[in-house]
């Protein structure tokens, strides 16, 4: 049957978290009250990727963008819309030049992006399978069960050349071919769903929007390198993926495309859930295939590598989230279509989570080659509130910060790399002016220093000392030779450590101090913060021709270290102040500065 | 076959009233039960046995060890290799500051410190009363919103330092007025 009006409402976690359930139900409710119930269907899909914008909600077929939608507009919403057919203008998207946005196609943050991984998110309901198999879904399968041979698949996949997308960039056609050809009695599949780059949520957004986009590509790798079981490793932080993953599972056997005899063909395929543990190092493989064994998730040497001695010593292939929801489109669509998507040496798409101080932050699909400054202005909109653009960081803090004069680089596994950076699994993050390059690189190690699992010494102790350097250099301490020593160790460490957690911890800070040495300089030499982060070499001072003696600083400071008579100028004791900002972000006058 | 930590750890609320040892050491052998003749049944178990008494103490980590078999040193020190698992008993609300590097550049450690302050706890630890714990996250996919924090399984956007006082007040277990009234202003 079909609907007047389509309305679908984003669920994925960020506009969830801002009441799009609720909205949802209300307008459920709405179309009851109305009397349209019949006439619309309201569904709640996985991430429009628009996060910036959320909760939004979409009315097709008009294509309709509604954002910042509050329950209270449901009602407007099915009047107005849906009953009367007149757009709802207040809350369509509008650009900032004023004009406002009917159509998806419209809006600016969508134009440059190609859609393969994210290609159902945002469009179907992800707890019902048949919108799924309405999209060309567990099409690939069937042609994997019944018409190509385990040659073809590889094959396809080659000609694709597609490579993971996990971080490493290792092509997928070789991992699935080292498996394929092993001798065992057993194999298995996994999927690295342990997505743990602080500022990342590709993943999730993914297993949210379009959980079995993954599962149909593990039961074709199954069939393809002769495993009958597979294994689903993903954060416990992800209730809500976990959930659509189990809804998805159980749809998927009761149709019979999961379980004993899939389709009829004979093949029997099946796939467990386990949870992670919160520990960053598990998505790293070897460590990860630790921890499904139920030991303390430490990474091994390697080689042998999963593909050949995997778990429970047998062959395994392990890819993560992103690289399995391209498989089933390269074989529905071809290697060859998929390979003209990109550059020569990284074909196909990669999604990033572009966030920081970014106007649009959300969740983008570009096809590879698409330049740095295509995402960050032309999808991103630019830099936040006016501030000037410092650096971008990718690759989390295994990458290394990207400046000014390298916007217009084209993106992909190679180029990023040669910049002291890399791909990673697609976290980019935004910094303006206002960011401290030490203060961030001093994050980066310290997430690197808590997650490292401390099995070998370059990381456990090379990271900690750095660390140490680090802080010596933001409490107004360091000295000139820090440097060199900090280079000294991360170049260690890049060479000496077992797995790449230690391997490219270091590169926040080598690539910051390359690219940034003036900075590191002004904190070393002149002892001053430029950027205003560095709380030992800063203060916060009020402005006396400013002040107008509110007293709202005065009752906000955590630790009364400032005082002043009402209408009077206020002082801020710098013994006691402990330089928390209160007072600054307080401030409706722009009276306290930071110096 | 989908396990039954899966349906319990979608519940980041710790329970209401956490189950006392007696009542839930048939329960834990329920679950080992499942479990028998499943590789790498450990992580799971205790994920299991953490959802239902809030956190793990020593003893239940021995009748584990000794029901699975497993040495209890091989239990202990997965028990302390994972950020999630805890043997310390936590506070009725957890409080999770998201320290993403979205969030961390958009000031989640001044929300931290601020929190911190407020209730005068470091992060891992809980308050004298029980009433809260506090655990940084990473990333829970709302950088769109940053800082962000989530207390129990609702998420807070763009959270100030300056309104951390209001942000806790309906969460303070008003029963308890008289005592901890004095300890908060």
């Amino acid at each position: 049957m079909a609907f007047r009006n389509y309305i679908l409402v984003c669920g994925g976690t960020a506009c969830e978290s801002s009441k799009a359930n609720a909205i949802y139900e209300a307008l459920l409710a709405e179309c009851k009250a109305q009397g349209v119930a019949d006439e619309v269907q309201v569904l709640k899909t996985g991430c429009f990727g628009f996060c910036e914008q959320g909760p939004i909600v979409k009315i097709l077929p008009e294509d309709s963008f509604y954002v910042q939608i509050k329950p209270e507009d449901a009602k407007e919403l099915i009047a107005e819309h849906v009953v009367k057919g007149r757009e709802v203008k207040r809350l369509l998207y509008t650009k900032d030049c004023g004009r406002k946005h009917a159509r998806v196609e419209d809006i600016e943050f969508y134009q440059k992006q190609f859609r393969i991984v994210l290609r159902n998110c945002g469009f179907i309901d992800p707890e019902n399978i048949e919108e799924y198999i309405a999209r060309e879904g567990y099409v690939a399968l069937e042609k994997v069960l019944f018409e190509m041979s385990s040659d073809d698949v590889i094959a396809e996949l080659r000609t694709a050349g597609l490579r993971g997308r996990g971080g490493a960039g290792f092509p997928t056609w070789m991992k699935w071919n080292f498996t394929r050809q092993a001798e065992s009695d057993q194999k298995f599949i996994v999927v690295n769903a342990d997505e743990g780059d602080p500022g990342a949520y590709m993943d999730r957004s993914t297993l949210e929007g379009d959980p079995h986009s993954v599962l149909e590509a593990m039961i074709i790798a199954g069939k393809t390198v002769g495993s009958n079981q597979g294994y689903i490793y993903i954060r416990a932080e992800y209730p809500l993926a976990i959930k659509r993953l189990e809804i998805a599972m159980a749809q998927a056997r009761e149709m019979g495309l999961l379980g004993k005899n899939i389709l009829g063909s004979g093949f029997d395929f099946d796939i467990e859930i386990r949870l992670g543990a919160g520990a960053f190092v598990c998505g790293e493989e070897t460590a990860l295939l630790a921890s499904i064994e139920g030991k303390r998730g430490m990474p091994v040497p390697r080689p042998p590598f999963p593909a050949v001695k995997g778990l429970w010593g047998k062959p395994t292939v392990i890819n993560n989230v992103e690289t399995w929801a391209n498989i089933a489109m390269i074989i529905v669509k071809g290697g060859d279509w998929f390979s003209r998507i990109g550059t020569a040496d990284s074909s196909g798409t990669k999604v990033f989570a572009l966030t920081g101080k970014i106007r649009n932050s959300g969740l983008v699909e570009v096809p590879m080659g698409t330049t740095l400054r295509e995402i960050i202005y032309d999808i991103g909109g630019g830099i936040a509130d006016g501030k000037e653009f410092k650096a971008v960081q990718t690759g989390g803090p295994s990458g290394g910060v990207i400046t000014k004069e390298y916007l217009d680089t084209p993106i992909d596994f190679g180029s990023l790399t040669k910049l002291g950076s890399m791909m990673g699994s697609g976290g980019m993050i935004i910094m303006d002016e206002d960011d401290c390059i030490v203060d961030v690189a001093k994050f980066y190690l310290n997430f690197s220093v808590d997650e490292s699992c401390g099995k070998c010494s370059p990381c456990r102790i090379g990271g900690r000392s750095l660390a140490n350097l680090l802080e010596k250099i933001s409490k107004g301490n360091g000295e000139l030779a820090d440097l060199d020593q900090m280079i000294e160790i991360g170049e260690a460490m890049k060479k000496a450590s077992l797995c790449a957690l230690g391997q490219t911890a270091p590169n926040p800070i080598l690539s910051s101090l390359h690219y940034f040495r003036d900075e590191y300089l002004a904190h070393i030499v002149d002892k001053k913060c430029p950027a205003g982060k560095c709380k030992s070499l800063i203060s916060y001072n009020i402005l006396p021709d400013k002040c107008i003696g509110c007293t709202a600083c005065a009752r906000k400071c955590p630790v009364a270290a400032i005082s002043g008579e009402r209408r009077e100028v206020h002082v801020i004791d710098q013994a006691a102040c402990i330089k928390c900002g209160v007072c600054f972000e307080t401030c409706k006058f722009g009276a306290i500065e930071v110096r | 076959m989908t396990h039954l930590a899966t349906a319990e750890a979608s519940k980041t609320a710790p329970p209401e009233h956490e189950m006392k040892m007696e009542d839930v050491v048939p329960v834990i052998n329920d679950i080992i039960e499942r479990y028998r003749g499943t590789k790498g049944a450990l992580i799971p178990v205790l994920q299991s046995t953490q959802n239902l008494l809030g956190h793990l103490p020593k003893e239940m980590l021995i009748h584990i060890s000794e029901q699975l078999d497993i040495p209890y040193s091989e239990v202990a020190g997965v028990v302390t290799f994972y950020s999630f698992f805890t043997t310390t008993p936590r506070g009725k609300h957890t409080i999770r500051v998201c320290l993403g590097t979205a969030c961390y550049v958009r000031g989640g450690k001044e929300v931290l410190e601020a929190i911190s302050k407020e209730l005068h706890i470091e992060v891992g630890q809980t308050t004298e009363d029980r009433q809260f714990s506090l655990e940084i996250g990473r990333c829970f996919g709302a950088c769109g919103l940053a800082p962000v924090v989530m207390i129990d399984d609702m998420v807070f956007q763009r959270v100030k330092p300056s309104r951390i006082k209001q942000l806790l007040e309906p969460y303070y277990d008003t029963t308890q007025e008289g005592e901890d009234d004095g300890e908060r202003e």
